[in-house]
């Protein structure tokens, strides 16, 4: 984990149980001031439940949160400077477009007219045109539903936005507009963001630093380049999205063996007290036909399937020694001319690959 | 059969029509028919039992000549005050049973809808036992402390009490669901963006739950208007609301045209009251639906 101690937000072994259930367990965390934080995790994880503490619709039942050093754990929701978007984005039907932006404002008794300045400013910087301001808030597009529940949240000047996945209900092509969008409002703003998600590719695109969840707890926390270069399990490494996993256990000080038929692999470096647990390798460092023939990792099988996947192909191939399918990809322009059902090569370089011992 | 026969009668064999059929024509015979002839009967000569006369707007004339309208003014001021007495008894009630009772809410329904399964009659005789000299009222009182709350029988307040008493689930039922349509994310999103309980209430719950307080205000508003029971039980001679003239002209008068002008006036106030409403009140646009 990489900390440091300018800790704008900081959680310090929060729990949640509900009756038998523990929802959140542990979780200790320091968020800083600014940056755009992502809680990832599987449905079940425990992340809606951290969010709702975070907010204050919920209590925890064990540690402590602290904003600035101040204890947050007894401050009703309605007290802290802290807002979130909902993944439903709960914007009120019954009010237009300006009032649901200024209702923060016209609850602190700001005035009509100031109000209206601030509405009218936030339209303006996200993109939505003035004239929605006395617009029914169910007449608007999912996109600009999205935009009016951020400006409605920002206009209080929040210290922290929180986001409860609220893009998942949109399609996917509005989904990458409104994720690159949003980061740009964070740098625009200066915020800090906190979000949570189920999609880790969704919290790549946007976030500093990530937290993936599981089970109640943190399993790693880091930028998403340590996240995606150094997963700290097979967990982590296969919520990335689709990877070689082999189950293996040490050989030598430089190699392992694969539980399953006794092949051995080179390994960049094997950690301390390391026995057993998983060789992970990505498909898009995999090699395929002559540019595996010469690496020291090799594979031989059959390509079993292909898959366009736009910019690259993805191969799959089922090996001789056991019945097992590997994932190769490569880009287009590949040299590489193979076909279903050709006997192939397949290899990696060992520094390419990761060790994990879970 | 030609092929224009065919498209004539085609309508006629839509499933739908087919089986909208006998309700409509029981509701044609038994609701519009009988509505229908008291329209008639109100343009009659007066005492006529017959809808074959020369139309006249004599009983018109004698019913706004005579002092109806003091009928008409106590029937809309009770129901109003019914209405307006209601609302704030059943809100609190309404709201529990929506957010609060949990899996007591089915009891309390049961418990407020069982007496329905009694005839209204009885339930305010039994007021009246109540409420009368040396009732149950009375003579706890004068064992109790010494004192006589002798007379609340036979007033506009036991009225009062009668109408609120006998028309409580019709405000509550519609409250209930009102509230419960309201999103509890919404009063979060409130919460978090600063409101305090009863900025929730006012800004968020109150303007949602409306379609429930209108249709829960307009249900009991037009019952407590064509009432009669309760102010002949528990009113006894203190006041004479409208529908009491109705019933007396069509029997003890025997004056069916009058009766029917009377029962023609009750309707169109009726109407006007609750079209007025809903011209000026759009449910829809209310709840954000459009």
């Amino acid at each position: 984990m990489s900390e440091d101690g300018s800790a704008f937000l900081e959680l310090d072994g929060i729990t949640k149980k509900f009756g038998s259930f523990t929802a959140v367990r542990d979780i200790s965390l320091k968020i800083r001031e600014g940056e755009f934080f992502t809680l990832v995790g599987p449905s079940g994880s425990g992340k809606t439940t951290m969010i709702r503490m975070l907010v204050g619709m919920e209590r925890p039942t064990g540690g402590e949160m602290r904003l600035q050093g101040k204890v947050l754990n007894d401050v009703p929701a309605n007290k802290r400077p802290t807002c979130m978007v909902f993944q439903s984005l709960a914007l009120f039907p019954h009010k237009s477009v300006g009032e649901n932006i200024e209702f923060s404002l016209k609850i602190a008794g700001v005035d009509p007219i100031r109000r209206r300045r601030r509405a009218e400013e936030l339209l303006a910087q996200l993109r939505l045109p003035v004239e929605y301001y006395d617009k029914g808030v169910n007449q608007c597009s999912g996109g600009e539903r999205q935009r009016i529940a951020l400006a409605r949240a920002l206009a209080f000047d929040p210290q922290i936005l929180f986001f409860d996945e609220p893009l998942s209900a949109l399609d996917f092509r509005l989904r990458k507009t409104l994720e690159k969008e949003l980061k740009d409002i964070h740098k625009e703003t200066g915020k800090t963001f906190v979000y949570i998600t189920h999609s880790l590719e969704e919290a790549m695109v946007m976030s500093d630093r990530i937290a993936i969840m599981r089970d109640g707890g943190i399993v790693q926390v880091g930028s998403p380049q340590e996240i995606y270069n150094r997963p700290v399990n097979k967990f982590v490494a296969q919520f990335m999205g689709e990877v070689n996993t082999i189950a293996v256990e040490k050989a030598s000080a430089r190699t392992v063996r694969a539980t399953a038929d006794g092949s051995t692999f080179q390994v960049p470096g094997m950690p301390a007290g390391f026995e057993t647990g998983f060789l992970i390798i990505r498909p898009e460092v995999m090699k395929i036909g002559k540019a595996a023939e010469k690496l020291k990792n090799k594979v031989k099988g059959v390509v079993f399937n292909d898959y366009a996947l736009g910019s690259r192909i993805q191969y799959q191939v089922r090996s001789d020694a056991r019945d097992e399918h590997w994932l190769v990809e490569r880009l287009q322009d590949d040299p590489y001319e193979g076909h279903v059902d050709d006997k192939v090569t397949i290899g990696w370089q060992p520094a390419d690959s990761i060790l994990v011992s879970e | 059969m030609s092929a224009s026969a065919n498209d004539q009668v085609s309508w006629l064999r839509q499933p739908g029509v087919l089986a909208a059929l006998p309700a409509a024509i029981f509701l044609l015979l038994g609701f519009a028919g009988p509505l229908v002839m008291v329209f008639g009967y109100s343009f009659m000569p007066a005492r006529s039992f017959s809808l074959l006369q020369a139309p006249t707007l004599e009983n018109y004339v004698s019913v706004v000549s005579e002092s109806y309208y003091i009928s008409f003014a106590w029937s809309v001021s009770l129901a109003a005050l019914t209405v307006l007495l209601l609302f704030p008894i059943c809100y609190p009630v309404a709201y529990g049973m929506a957010r609060l009772f949990g899996k007591w809410a089915n009891l309390v329904t049961v418990l407020i809808a069982v007496p329905l399964l009694i005839s209204e009659n009885i339930r305010l005789f039994g007021w009246v036992l109540v409420l009368v000299k040396n009732g149950i009222l009375d003579g706890s009182l004068q064992t109790l402390f010494g004192a006589s709350a002798s007379g609340p029988l036979y007033s506009v307040p036991a009225i009062v009490l009668g109408l609120v008493y006998v028309y409580l689930p019709f405000m509550l039922f519609p409250l209930v669901i009102g509230i419960s349509m309201v999103p509890d994310t919404l009063k979060e999103a409130a919460s978090d963006l600063g409101a305090s309980r009863w900025q929730i209430f006012r800004e968020i719950e109150l303007p949602l739950s409306m379609p429930g307080i209108l249709i829960g205000g307009i249900l009991t508003f037009i019952l407590a208007l064509g009432s009669l029971a309760e102010s002949k039980i528990l009113g006894g001679q203190a006041i004479v609301m409208i529908a009491d003239d109705i019933e007396s002209a069509f029997t003890f008068a025997q004056n069916w045209p009058k009766g029917s002008v009377l029962s023609v006036l009750l309707i169109g106030l009726s109407g006007l009251i609750v079209f007025a409403l809903f011209r000026r009140i759009d449910l829809d646009q209310i709840i954000g639906r459009r």
